[in-house]
């Protein structure tokens, strides 16, 4: 019974490891690269943090399954009769603390870039591209009349759309993410992007896709029966794609129906 | 010694031991003997333990088979919708999936039941300071009970907010139709089990400070009693913040006032909210009391675990001293760490900043439990019974639970990990792998003090082996749904292209969530079972050191037949000063030890 059960205390953190190590062949790891330049900087603090925790996870699964199979095989010793070691206590309180500090102080910067507004990058603070408003359960987005800087009271010539934001791609874009019920969070996965929207505030958000592509927006936060649908999509276009793109909504949007009689560039 | 010549007494009725008879209604159900009390708790809690696994199966069902009709209980409850799980319906599962197991189970079983029956046993009290507020403290929690049971099945739906429930969601009746009555229902008994929970700890608080037996010191106190007391002290100041903050979103329902609600809101097209209040304030007060409560739900459980690995282990505890400082340094800490659930919330980013070193360093008294625990096996003489086996599953899990938390608390990490799989991996690690094992371990450990008959050994390695296997496989392949960004409380994520191939993965964890249920029963026939089947053993069957072992097993009213006087710590295992390998904190030395060991030993 012995081996089986110290058998089981290992075999259980290798399956757990072995699993981590095929994950990422077996498609069970991020949805893909990060999308983004502050996407790639996370991506690379995960990774340092798996580091660590998976050499400290190694180590005390080892340690704990050492210590159980020296402590099983005394028939007749006595145990050993010790109330600790102040020694140990000094260096497994202060190496776990030198390093916990070190991961928290090595995290600070990408933090505020994120998500201090003073340090948000300069042209993406300028000029907002959209606001986004989560209601129960879409994405309502509103953008300014191209040539125009998005207010934040609504304007006559603002351009609406649902569930797809447009922005440009390769360069900063900043948001402003606000909510019209209860709250919810914009979640952009292949960007690693998640900002609660809140009941009464209005939140800039920026982010950057590095490549032009379409990419997944959910709802991460609990915001009633139909939270698992509230799926959208952000397309991020080449800067002249996205004029177009602007130009087209608002053609599209300031379209009575009626074709005008004396111009005929609608053909 | 007293042990010797009491057994003898011990076989006529200890319930007769302390004169007047008690009729059975004052005897087995209002009781306000602390055994019965803790014992009460414990079978409630179990019970509720299946009702909250049977709710977690029903959530496992829908992540697995979306859409499906659920086999055997599937026509009987949703005969509506054809046997299928509703999207309303999910919600509801998961807020009382988590509801039941954290204010229904792991709070009262390990405070209400393991707190109240150890207690005043090993402090060496004959019972808790008021017997009538601990009965009331048990009976406070039925209407608790009473009201999450009307608010799951009060019409059409129940609360659906989560077990956070964060206003808009949970202010406006609007905002998730037909939970009126149902969220009202469950936010009394939030209040309710909060009553509960005061009751108890302002008890076990004085308890403790009063009534620990000559010679019982604070630093000759067991870890468990450690354990209890700072958890006492953690409810009694941190509960009184939810229970304020559960009251003003009661007023924001019923009363119209607008502590969480802002101005302007259009809710499912109702008018547009008037206003005035703020729902990030719901979130900090939430948390000032949740945040301590994961440590409610966790430091008593260490504390059984570092006495039974001692007992199992036949050693001391390694570091006595550092592992009651770590416990009162989780509980300081633990009030200054509530901002990392909100670090996606939109605060202040220097409270980010602020609030990811705080947790960073309570990670540190953690490690330090850890690596103690590792220490105290080291060296020791351990074989494998039950109580060994989900103590070690419990550090073994408690690392991963640990770990996985240091991803969360770093904020750009979290950014892109928060309310995914990924702090449902952490989150069950901690209370299922650690809290849940250490609580397996404890009911066989004190099973023989409680029943005077011990379990089943080969029932409990059985039920250990395959709730480990169960529950590794439910919650581990959870953290690669959290990297690959599966959010959480979704009905059904494979609606999203970039989730869809998880289907399998999710149909594997609920396999094994369903191998982990089964394996429950294993658990209840073992305790039922023993009860009148299991192997009688006598007062120490554990030969272990604490007082509770030198009262009868069960201990009758009055707990002991001799008041014990407390000469040493509680972990004298394997002494050169005695012949046996444990030392009981009552036995007399001539001439007396030393009262604490004031060197470590030399040792190779």
């Amino acid at each position: 019974m012995r081996w089986f059960w110290l058998t089981f205390f290992i075999v259980c953190p290798i399956a757990a490891v072995v699993f981590c190590v095929i994950a990422p062949g077996m498609d069970w790891w991020f949805p893909s690269e990060a999308g983004s330049p502050l996407g790639e900087r996370i991506d690379s603090l995960f990774n340092l943090i798996l580091y660590i925790v998976t050499g400290t996870f190694i180590g005390t699964q080892i340690a704990l399954v050492y210590v159980l199979w020296k402590s099983s095989k005394k028939d007749d010793e006595r145990a050993w009769f010790s109330h600790g070691s102040h020694n140990l206590e000094v260096i497994w309180t202060i190496v776990p603390a030198g390093i916990l500090l070190f991961i928290a102080l090595y995290q600070m910067d990408v933090w505020a870039e994120y998500r201090v507004v003073s340090k948000f990058p300069k042209e993406a603070r300028k000029a907002p591209v959209a606001e986004v408003m989560a209601r129960q359960f879409e994405w309502r987005i509103r953008y300014p009349e191209p040539g125009r800087i998005l207010q934040i009271q609504q304007q006559p010539t603002d351009l609406y759309a649902v569930n797809e934001l447009i922005v440009p791609a390769a360069k900063p874009v900043m948001i402003y993410l606000k909510t019209q019920d209860v709250q919810h969070s914009f979640f952009l996965p292949e960007l690693r992007v998640k900002q609660d929207a809140v009941p009464g505030q209005i939140i800039p958000v920026w982010f950057e896709a590095t490549e032009p592509g379409e990419y997944v927006l959910v709802c991460a936060e609990l915001c009633g029966w139909g939270h698992y649908k509230m799926g959208a999509r952000v397309v991020a276009l080449a800067e002249e794609q996205f004029e177009a793109a602007m130009e087209e909504l608002a053609e599209e949007q300031s379209d009575d129906g009626f074709a005008d009689a004396g111009d005929s560039d609608d053909e | 010694m007293s042990v010797a010549h009491s057994v003898s007494h011990d076989a006529h009725g200890d319930a007769h031991g302390h004169g007047h008879e008690q009729s059975f209604i004052s005897k087995y159900v209002f009781s306000t003997d602390h055994k019965v009390i803790g014992i009460q708790f414990l079978v409630t809690t179990l019970l509720m333990l299946m009702v909250g696994g049977a709710l977690a199966l029903g959530v496992r069902w829908q992540l697995a088979f979306p859409w499906e009709s659920m086999p055997l209980v599937g026509r009987l409850l949703f005969s509506g919708e054809g046997g299928q799980i509703s999207p309303e319906f999910y919600t509801m599962l998961f807020t009382m999936h988590a509801t039941v197991m954290i204010f229904l189970v792991i709070i009262p079983i390990l405070a209400g039941a393991f707190g109240n029956f150890l207690i005043p046993l090993m402090i060496g009290a004959d019972d808790m300071a008021f017997p009538v507020l601990n009965m009331l403290s048990y009976w406070f929690m039925w209407p608790a009970i009473f009201c999450f049971f009307a608010s799951f099945f009060s019409a059409g739906n129940g609360a659906a907010a989560g077990w956070t429930s964060y206003p808009v969601l949970s202010a406006l009746p609007q905002a998730a139709p037909a939970s009126g009555m149902a969220q009202n229902w469950w936010l009394v008994g939030v209040t309710l089990v909060g009553v509960s929970s005061m009751m108890g700890s302002v008890n076990y608080m004085t308890t403790i400070i009063n009534m620990r037996a000559p010679g019982m010191t604070l630093f000759r106190m067991p870890l468990t009693i450690w354990a209890m007391f700072i958890t006492a002290i953690l409810q009694a100041f941190a509960l009184p913040v939810l229970t304020a903050a559960g009251f003003m979103l009661v007023a924001d329902r019923l009363l119209g006032t607008c502590f969480f609600i802002p101005a302007g809101l259009v809710v499912n097209n109702a008018d547009p909210t008037v206003g005035g209040g703020q729902p990030l304030l719901w979130q900090h007060l939430f948390w000032f009391y949740s945040h301590p409560a994961v440590y409610i739900m966790l430091l008593p459980a260490m504390g059984m675990v570092s006495d039974m690995l001692a007992n199992a282990a036949r050693k001391p505890l390694f570091g006595y001293k550092p592992m009651v400082y770590s416990m009162a340094a989780i509980a300081g800490l633990g009030f200054i760490v509530w901002g990392h659930h909100m670090f996606t919330s939109g605060m202040n980013p220097a409270l980010g900043m602020t609030f990811m070193t705080s947790t960073m360093m309570i990670a540190l008294p953690s490690a330090i439990k850890t690596f103690n625990w590792i220490g105290t096996i080291w060296g020791g003489k351990i074989e494998f019974n039950t109580v060994t086996l989900n103590s070690v599953a419990f550090v073994s899990m408690f690392v991963v639970g640990g770990l996985s938390g240091i991803f969360m608390a770093a904020v750009p990490v979290d950014i892109y990990i928060h309310d995914t799989y990924f702090i449902v991996a952490h989150f069950h690690y901690v209370l299922f792998g650690a809290t849940l094992f250490g609580l397996f371990g404890a009911i066989f450990f004190w099973y023989p003090k409680m029943f005077g008959r011990k379990m089943n050994e080969g029932l409990g390695k059985a039920h250990f082996f395959f709730t480990f296997l169960g529950a590794n496989g439910t919650f581990f392949p959870m953290h690669l749904l959290g990297v690959a960004g599966m959010p959480r409380r979704y009905a059904d994520p494979y609606l999203h292209p970039y989730l869809e191939h998880f289907l399998p993965m999710n149909q594997f964890m609920t396999y094994s969530a369903i191998l982990m249920g089964c394996a429950q029963f294993l658990l209840l026939f073992n305790f039922a079972y023993s009860m009148f089947y299991g192997e009688k053993v006598g007062r120490n069957p554990w030969k272990a050191n604490g007082l509770e072992w030198t009262a009868p097993s069960p201990p009758g009213h009055g707990n002991f037949d001799v008041l014990p006087v407390c000469y040493r710590g509680p972990y004298e295992y394997s002494s050169p000063l005695v012949e046996e390998d444990f030392l009981l904190q009552t036995e007399y030395l001539s001439p007396p030890d030393k009262a604490e060991p004031v060197k470590e030993p030399e040792h190779a």
